[in-house]
């Protein structure tokens, strides 16, 4: 009955945070999903809590083979693969331009970016012979707007939206559609590694419109929708979440 | 087990078209919908096919005082109010050095000033409901321009840019602001806009997914903006387009 029945997806970073609330969700209504990440532990609990509809996979999304053996492995296991989520992330804590080192960068570029490339590479044949399918990379309002000490995070941002569009322009004659998520202040772990503490985020969100920090589950419903073919006219575009955030700027108090 | 339970939903320029698919899919979903139109006989139609959670109005979106009507008569017949689809526009395509303040201000009225009141008259229905949903139609040409549309393009620029004001101003009462922006899509205005069937099947099959878009497919993300799956989004432009706007290729 749900609206992802049929659907079988493909999430990294899955096992916390936004992929696992993903994860979750998507079985809840009705996909089978094929989770992966690195901390396997983690990720092989979710995935046995959530049941048989979800199984679990190392991938380190870096790692070319590990794309192909996973990819192979979901086709295997379920069939097919007619929905990636490119989830996995990271960031790093706030350094200046001028601070940050080469292999800093990198790091962030290698994982973020160079990840979320060779994921869309890699599920387009299998998509291909699904006869379509729904890739939803996750950015960031730092793939729209600036973010003070995250060169490289919003670098690998605003690449992974440009990407978006590529490669909705090509895939589109394969009934693939592409398209970006951005995510505001979200509660997951990632907000740790920019050393921000639960009190601190809550109150670092007070000032947006919706006057919240925003949930794991809240971008999961926006990820469902885009993997459902209720979205079947959307692609190569940006879909925000973000509590109003990056609606503007108030001259009030 | 719909997405769209305990929703009371008012549709502006819903006696066909997208208003009239949105109208449709809300109440399959478990809205209850208000369908207003200035096209009396087609929208009561679709508000008699949909049956008893649908009601017709009488709604001319630049009239201030029709507006102040058809929220109080939502409210005394669904009980409340809390979503709210912008969607009644005309589309005019004239050259700016052809175009008379006359013509350029009819646009305006309709397109711009109806989604101000409409925005305006809802915030107080929406307050008392504890929260609530205002998805403004935009359109592509709210994010890029069309030879030939200067007052339309000008106008749906304006709503992209109110729906982000309104996002900040009635976020504190839980009130969401989003604009959709729509594509080719296969209704009638599409022959307003000049064009016969062969055309618009010619120019959209050029756009990336290939073709021109369904009415339905704008409920749909309508219907996704109206329901609490879409509680962190507000003040956001949400397109579906088939890709026209992602980009430009120098194969072919």
């Amino acid at each position: 009955m749900g609206s992802l029945d049929g659907k079988v997806a493909l999430i990294t970073g899955a096992a916390r945070g936004q992929g696992a609330a993903e994860a979750r969700l998507f079985v809840e209504r009705g996909a089978k999903v094929m989770m992966t990440d690195v901390l396997d532990d983690e990720g092989a609990q979710v995935a046995a809590q959530i049941g048989d509809n979800a199984a679990y996979m190392h991938l380190d999304v870096t790692s070319e083979q590990g794309w192909k053996d996973v990819v192979a492995a979901t086709v295997a296991k379920f069939g097919k693969l007619n929905v990636l989520i490119n989830n996995a992330g990271i960031i790093t804590p706030a350094q200046e331009v001028h601070e940050t080192s080469l292999e800093d960068y990198r790091k962030v570029i290698d994982i973020n970016q160079i990840g979320v490339f060779l994921g869309m590479r890699e599920v387009v044949e299998p998509m291909k012979k699904a006869s379509g399918g729904s890739i939803i990379n996750i950015s960031s309002i730092d793939g729209l707007t600036g973010m003070y000490g995250a060169s490289a995070y919003c670098a690998s941002k605003f690449a992974v939206r440009g990407m978006t569009k590529v490669a909705a322009l090509e895939l589109g004659k394969y009934g693939i559609r592409v398209n970006s998520l951005h995510p505001g202040g979200v509660k997951t772990k990632i907000l740790d590694d920019i050393n921000l503490s639960e009190e601190e985020a809550e109150e670092a969100f007070k000032a947006s419109p919706l006057g919240r920090i925003g949930k794991s589950e809240e971008m999961a419903t926006l990820a469902a929708y885009l993997a459902s073919d209720d979205a079947s006219y959307s692609t190569g575009s940006e879909f925000v979440a973000d509590g109003g955030l990056t609606a503007g700027f108030s001259l009030e108090g | 087990m719909s997405n769209l339970q305990g929703k009371v939903a008012l549709i502006t320029g819903a006696a066909r078209g997208q208003g009239a698919a949105e109208a449709r899919l809300f109440a399959e979903r478990g809205a209850k919908v208000v369908i207003t139109d200035v096209l009396d006989q087609e929208g009561k139609q679709v508000a008699a096919d949909i049956g008893d959670a649908a009601l017709y109005i009488h709604l001319d979106v630049t009239d201030e005082n029709s507006w102040a009507a058809a929220v109080k008569e939502t409210v005394a017949h669904f009980g409340k109010l809390n979503v709210l689809v912008n969607n009644a526009g005309i589309v005019q395509v004239k050259a700016l050095v052809d175009t008379s303040v006359a013509d350029y201000m009819k646009v305006i009225e309709i397109n711009q000033l109806g989604v101000f009141l409409g925005m305006r008259s809802v915030a107080g229905a929406m307050k008392e409901a504890g929260s609530g949903s205002i998805i403004n139609i935009s359109s592509i040409d709210g994010l890029i321009g069309m030879s030939g549309g200067s007052a339309y393009c000008a106008s749906k620029f304006a709503v992209r840019g109110m729906t982000k004001v309104a996002a900040m101003e009635l976020g504190p009462d839980n009130i969401r602001v989003n604009s959709i922006h729509p594509g080719g899509i296969h209704t009638p205005m599409i022959t307003q806009a000049g064009m016969d069937e062969s055309v618009m099947t010619d120019i959209f099959s050029k756009v990336p997914l290939g073709r021109v878009g369904q009415p339905e497919e704008m409920a749909t993300l309508a219907a996704y903006l109206a329901s609490d799956d879409s509680s962190y989004s507000t003040g956001s432009e949400f397109i579906a387009d088939g890709g026209l706007t992602s980009g430009f290729s120098l194969e072919h």
